[in-house]
């Protein structure tokens, strides 16, 4: 019956069924068994302790019996330390426990430190009822087996008769009294050394077969157990006996019923393999066959001393190259070569190459076997302090490296790191902590589940100038949102770091960058740490960064919030009752200075130079980094400067020779909104003949409370209010000339510079347009007189008003170019021609519209439903299926 | 002259409900699967409540923030808990658990309210059992039952917090048992019918708990019953102390338990392979109480109450479980679309050799 088989579990369950094979019980990790291990506990090696565990599992133990009983060990200390670094070790974790002690203390304190159901070993009769059936109770209630010695307050049982019968009372006194289950009883009927060349021995073997059956049969569901190598305890040092003894014994012993034994399975020969001569003399002496049995055998083993069999464990990986070596190492948690590997290692990568190299390719192997659920936690734990000593080895390396490069300065700044309260991951951290100490940070890493209060207050303690998070449980992920809360509410001002494997860029933007008015970023991988942090150590470029952080985060939390409710439209008119709200009677509207266009021919490149912004440039020849950081990057940094400085140098070429020209046209015009969303444009000398009508289309998607369903012409005021408004057109290019430029560079097949000229004229062009439209604000329409920014707040559009394109994300109908040009009379002013497709032609140009408002934004148009686009269609003069081909990816019908 | 009659039908009735009322949980658990509740959290953060309503009056002063400690607003905001208990058991919940899930003194240290610890079990204990009882006495054939939470709390004993020391441990087994037994002891003080320990990640912590509860039990000559429920972390199948679903079973069988189960951490359908082995080898009633779905990039479940039945329906289908309900991102919604598939099912068979 299946409620009354054993049942034990370590990480892993084992069901013990009357098929069972017998069950072997690794004897190596008992003081009183093992020299070896009980100096390595009198040493406090419990390291070297542990991997005699390992090695005991790996060699086919099912059970560890664990034993520290010694006059010079604390038994319990020994037993508890032991027992927790067991559980740390997943390997070995994996199969259950024996506790074998003969203080009841250390057994109590063992038993709590087990998660899985072990065996307690032992418990007996000889300190009577009273004390037997209270220790049995409490080993019933922390949940474990018990192995039950025959034993009684006579002394221990050495016959048959006194066997059987203490074991019996010991059977009836659990499973009546105690409600002990009775499958988890099992007897230990006493295994004594054989040819000790005493008489009364002769028969112990025997005796204990014979209990054994009888046990078997009289005392249901009740198992028998032995410390095997007492019997060849006569022959200690001549291997090959004892292990012919042990098998033969054991061979005996299951025949009769053994269930389990204490065996050391690398003493154990194969029954039938042992030398016919010597199982002879050997079951002479243990089935007490004839009187000179023992004789025999020790004049046998005499003969035979010293010719030990070795057994060794699986080194074959240790054939592989050192970048499999290292992976092996990690994957498995093997921390004996480690050092040894990442020297080689060392040798051909250098410090930093390893662990950049083959440890991380190490780790993520690691990384994909945890996520593909083929590892687990502790395994993983185990993995990384692999890691660490890896890296520890290579730290002084590395030191000795910054030392000779003269890098050996005080550290740039110090990171504090800290894998948020609940969460015990921190792979990922560990592996940004190495690579900022590797870039010259001091890190202050404050370890796993750290409360929010411990990571502030240490901030502060230690002067740190950022903090990074980590995590990997999805939890964490609201620990981190409290953290930043947490620094707000303290007035904090430290950048806020945010890394793991649950945490995303769009977690950090809607969730934890809004409560938080320090910087806060989320860093993909360790590789984009040392980036980000060296952005804000630098006075430099800190508050650039800042401010791009915030503001990219924000498009983020407008791109969520849009693509989130992008499922539910409204119709266009109830879009358009939820317009932006303005009051314009209360709206100050300025005239710009001038009316209709002014062209501007001949541009000065010396003036838009300083207005470029070079993070795109960057993105052009595929280095990823924002400027200037970029030029510091560790990976792209040398590369990213070398292109930098020849940029430059184009761009003095070009000025110097004129081979680049920049023209443009700017016109303001009176207009008004239409109930329909279109903006009419009326004559420059206020005649209010109407020029031409400038189409718009809103947003659809239904809005949280509050957020109006966009369109541009909000930004101006309707025909309704009585009011004149005025819209701004501009178009500008840089790329006059560009073309022969390009040629002269194609014909001399040099790729380097045609690519950079025209990465260089889109720059130019773009920096036109931030130019104009500081001209613009502050000049030619003049609604900002006062305004007063350097590049990087006009890089980060911190103005008022905005100049949106035809074809971008608000107003994506490219079409609309065509009035624009028409009435700016741009191709013949500025040299800019539009294509068939509505592209510009120099590419290197930049059109659009000007609003003035204070209100106007920027913002996506989303989908839109097919009642706009018909009535857009109407508005535009165009057919339905003309305007859907226009706005494609903007229809949110099939 | 003796008048023999038929009884009233109301007599009949009376007789009926008071078999009915006499019925406990271990009886009723025979007929029919019980549903429990769906997720406390959840629900407290549509209240929006603020570091002002978690202080209340009495703990205005005190020094910690206590933003977040959800188990306190059963002294300081009744209203709120005692409202979503109502909601869950109006959705047909018949057990409910008490507000208690980190009211330990481990967890509760924290907020630096070890000290009420107690107090904090019974308040909850007692607010449930309130709601509970007006329901049941509404309709007395559908008794509503009180289980009392017990959270894993907030650190584990078999498992170093710190890599470079694995032999260390954050608590031990001595303190977790003060800390489960003072916990215990409120819960039930405050009249709760079963005692749920939950979200097991480290089997060593249940250990303690159930060490603990069965010291009580002892101690006051009287026991009631034990629900455990370990939560599985990932596709690994193990808990996040590294045990099987099987050796995570074993490790707690010790005790005559009500049931056995899982909750927390995965989805309906993927908690279901683990079910299976429960159902398999369980000699207790077996319980489930899912997440819905798994949390999206915000930590937010999205599984909608239909999605969710859908899926444990299956459960239901293949007969896995006795006691079924809802974790995280789990509402009245989730429970009441459960509760209705419940009812059409037959609840898992105990199997003839566990009996």
């Amino acid at each position: 019956m299946r409620n009354h088989y054993l049942r034990l579990s370590g990480l892993e369950a084992v069901t013990f069924t009357p098929n069972s094979n017998f069950v072997n019980i690794g004897e190596r990790t008992n003081v009183t068994g093992s020299k070896r291990f009980l100096e390595l506990i009198k040493a406090d090696r419990f390291d070297e302790a542990l991997e005699v565990a390992l090695d005991q599992v790996r060699g086919g133990a099912q059970i560890i019996d664990v034993n520290m009983d010694e006059g010079m060990i604390d038994a319990e200390a020994a037993m508890v330390k032991f027992l927790n670094l067991m559980a740390s070790e997943p390997e070995i974790a994996r199969v259950p426990v024996m506790i074998d002690s003969s203080k009841w203390n250390v057994i109590e304190a063992g038993l709590k430190c087990l998660q899985g159901k072990g065996i307690v070993n032992s418990i007996s009769l000889k300190g009577g009822e009273e004390e037997f059936i209270r220790q049995a109770k409490l080993v019933k209630k922390y949940g474990a087996a018990v192995v039950v010695m025959a034993f009684d307050e006579e002394g221990q049982a050495d016959t048959y008769e006194r066997r059987i019968s203490i074991c019996e009372r010991a059977y009836r006194i659990l499973v009546d009294r105690v409600k002990f289950p009775p499958q988890d009883i099992i007897f230990d009927p006493n295994i004594f050394p054989m040819a000790t060349g005493l008489e009364e021995h002769r028969n112990y073997a025997l005796d204990f077969f014979r209990a054994t059956e009888w046990i078997k049969k009289n005392l249901p569901h009740a198992k028998v157990s032995g410390g095997v190598s007492n019997v060849s305890f006569s022959f200690r040092g001549n291997q090959k006996v004892r292990e012919a003894m042990h098998a033969a014994f054991l061979y005996h012993a299951i025949r009769s019923g053994m269930d389990m034994g204490i065996v050391n399975p690398t003493m154990l020969e194969v029954y039938d393999e042992i030398d016919k001569e010597l199982l002879e003399r050997v079951e002479d002496v243990l089935l007490n066959r004839r009187d000179d049995a023992t004789e025999r055998l020790l004049e046998f083993a005499e003969r035979v001393k010293g010719s030990v069999k070795k057994k060794e464990a699986d080194t074959s990986w240790r054939n592989g190259t050192v970048e499999e070596r290292l992976t092996h190492s990690l994957v498995k948690g093997i921390i004996d070569y480690i050092d040894e590997d990442a020297e080689e290692a060392r040798q051909k990568y250098g410090p930093l190459g390893v662990i950049e190299g083959p440890l991380m390719d190490g780790m993520n192997v690691v990384g994909d076997l945890f996520g593909a659920g083929k590892m687990f936690l502790p395994q993983v734990v185990k993995s990384a302090r692999v890691m660490k000593k890896a890296v520890a080895y290579l730290t002084p390396f590395l030191e000795e490296e910054k030392r000779k490069s003269g890098n050996s300065g005080k550290p740039a700044a110090r990171i504090l790191l800290a894998t948020v309260k609940g969460d015990v991951h921190d792979i990922g951290k560990n592996i940004v902590g190495v690579v900022l100490a590797c870039n010259n940070y001091d890190v202050v890493d404050l370890g796993v589940m750290v409360p929010a209060e411990k990571i502030l207050d240490s901030a502060i303690e230690q002067k740190v100038d950022i903090i990074g998070l980590s995590g990997l449980i999805t939890p964490s992920l609201d620990e981190m949102v409290h953290v930043a809360k947490e620094m707000q509410r303290r007035k904090m001002k430290l950048p806020l770091l945010i890394g793991g494997a649950t945490t995303s860029r769009i977690h950090t933007a809607v969730k934890i960058d809004p409560v938080y008015d320090g910087p806060v970023v989320h860093v993909l991988d360790a590789s984009r740490s040392v980036p980000v942090v060296s952005e804000f150590i630098s006075t430099q470029t800190r508050e650039a960064a800042q401010r791009r952080f915030k503001e990219e985060y924000v498009k983020l939390r407008e791109d969520h919030e849009r693509r989130k409710e992008d499922k539910h439209y409204i119709t266009l008119s109830e879009a358009r009752q939820n317009k932006v709200a303005i009051d314009w009677q209360k709206e100050e509207i300025v005239k710009p200075s001038f009316l209709g266009n002014k062209v501007l021919l001949d541009f000065p490149l010396e003036t838009l130079r300083n207005y470029i912004d070079w993070t795109p440039f960057f993105q052009t020849w595929m280095l990823a980094g924002r400027f200037p950081g970029i030029l510091k990057d560790p990976v792209v940094g040398a590369e990213a400067t070398k292109l930098y400085e020849d940029a430059q140098r184009f761009l003095d070429e070009i000025i110097t020779n004129k081979s680049l020209r920049a023209n443009g046209v700017v016109g303001f015009y009176p207009a008004v909104a239409t109930h329909t969303d279109d903006v009419k444009l009326f004559s420059s000398n206020g005649s209010r003949e109407e020029l031409a009508v400038m189409h718009f289309l809103r947003q659809q998607n239904k809005k949280a409370k509050n957020l109006p369903n966009f369109c541009f012409s909000d930004f101006i005021a309707p025909e309704d209010s009585g009011k004149t408004d005025y819209l701004g057109l501009f178009a500008v290019t840089a790329g006059i000339g560009l073309e022969e430029l390009v040629e002269k560079y194609r014909a001399a097949q040099d790729d380097y510079s045609e690519i950079m000229v025209k990465a260089l004229a889109d720059r130019l062009a773009e920096a036109f347009a931030e130019c104009l439209h500081e001209k613009v604000r502050k000049e030619f329409w003049g609604y900002a007189r006062d305004e007063n920014l350097t590049n990087d707040e006009l890089i980060a559009e911190r103005y008022r008003g905005i100049r949106p394109a035809p074809g971008y994300p608000a107003c994506p109908d490219h079409t609309e170019k065509r009035t624009l040009f028409d009435l700016l009379d741009a191709e013949r002013q500025a040299g800019i021609r539009l294509t068939d497709s509505f592209a510009m032609y120099p590419a290197s140009s930049v059109s659009g519209y000007y609003f003035a408002s204070p209100h106007s934004k920027y913002f996506g148009l989303g989908k839109i439903d097919k009642d706009q686009v018909e009535e857009y269609a109407l508005r535009k003069g165009m057919t339905v299926e003309e305007v859907e081909r226009w706005l494609a990816p903007n229809l949110a019908y099939g | 002259m003796e008048k023999i009659g038929i009884p009233p039908f109301w007599a009949l009735w009376k007789a009926y409900i008071k078999r009915r009322e006499s019925m406990t949980i271990w009886d009723i658990l025979r007929e029919r699967i019980l549903v429990l509740d769906g997720a406390m959290g959840t629900m407290i953060q549509r209240y929006a409540l603020e570091e002002a309503d978690f202080r209340g009056e009495r703990f205005k002063d005190h020094p910690h923030a206590l933003k977040g400690n959800n188990d306190l607003l059963s002294i300081t905001r009744p209203d709120v808990i005692a409202t979503i208990h109502r909601e869950y058991l109006e959705a047909g919940a018949d057990i409910i658990e008490t507000n208690t899930f980190s009211s330990n003194s481990i967890a509760q240290a924290d907020y630096g309210l070890q000290s009420i610890c107690y107090e904090m079990n019974v308040e909850s204990a007692r607010l449930a059992r309130k709601v509970a009882d007006e329901f049941t006495a509404k309709d007395p054939t559908k008794p509503r039952f009180v289980a009392g939470a017990m959270g894993p709390t907030n650190k584990v004993a078999s498992m170093s917090p710190d890599v470079n020391n694995p032999g260390y441990r954050a608590v031990t087994f001595d303190e977790l048992t003060d800390a489960f037994m003072e916990q215990a002891r409120g819960l039930l003080d405050g009249g709760v019918d079963v005692l749920l320990i939950e979200t097991i990640t480290d089997t060593l912590n249940a250990k303690a708990a159930l060490f603990a509860i069965q010291t009580l039990f002892e101690e006051r000559g009287k026991e009631t019953p034990i629900m455990v429920s370990g939560t599985i972390t990932d596709a690994s199948g193990r808990t996040l102390s590294g045990q099987t679903t099987e050796a995570f079973l074993v490790s707690l069988s010790h005790v005559p338990l009500l049931s056995i189960g899982l909750n927390c951490a995965l989805g309906a359908s993927a908690l279901r392979p683990y079910l299976q082995i429960l159902n398999e080898q369980a000699p207790f009633y077996v319980s489930a109480y899912p997440n819905a779905g798994l949390p999206n990039e915000f930590g937010q479940y999205d599984q909608g109450p239909e999605e969710m039945a859908a899926q444990v329906e299956e459960y239901l289908k293949e007969g896995l479980v006795n006691i079924l309900g809802g974790c995280c991102g789990t509402t009245p919604e989730h429970i009441r679309a459960i509760a209705e598939l419940c009812k059409k099912y037959k609840p898992r068979m105990l199997a003839e050799q566990f009996a």
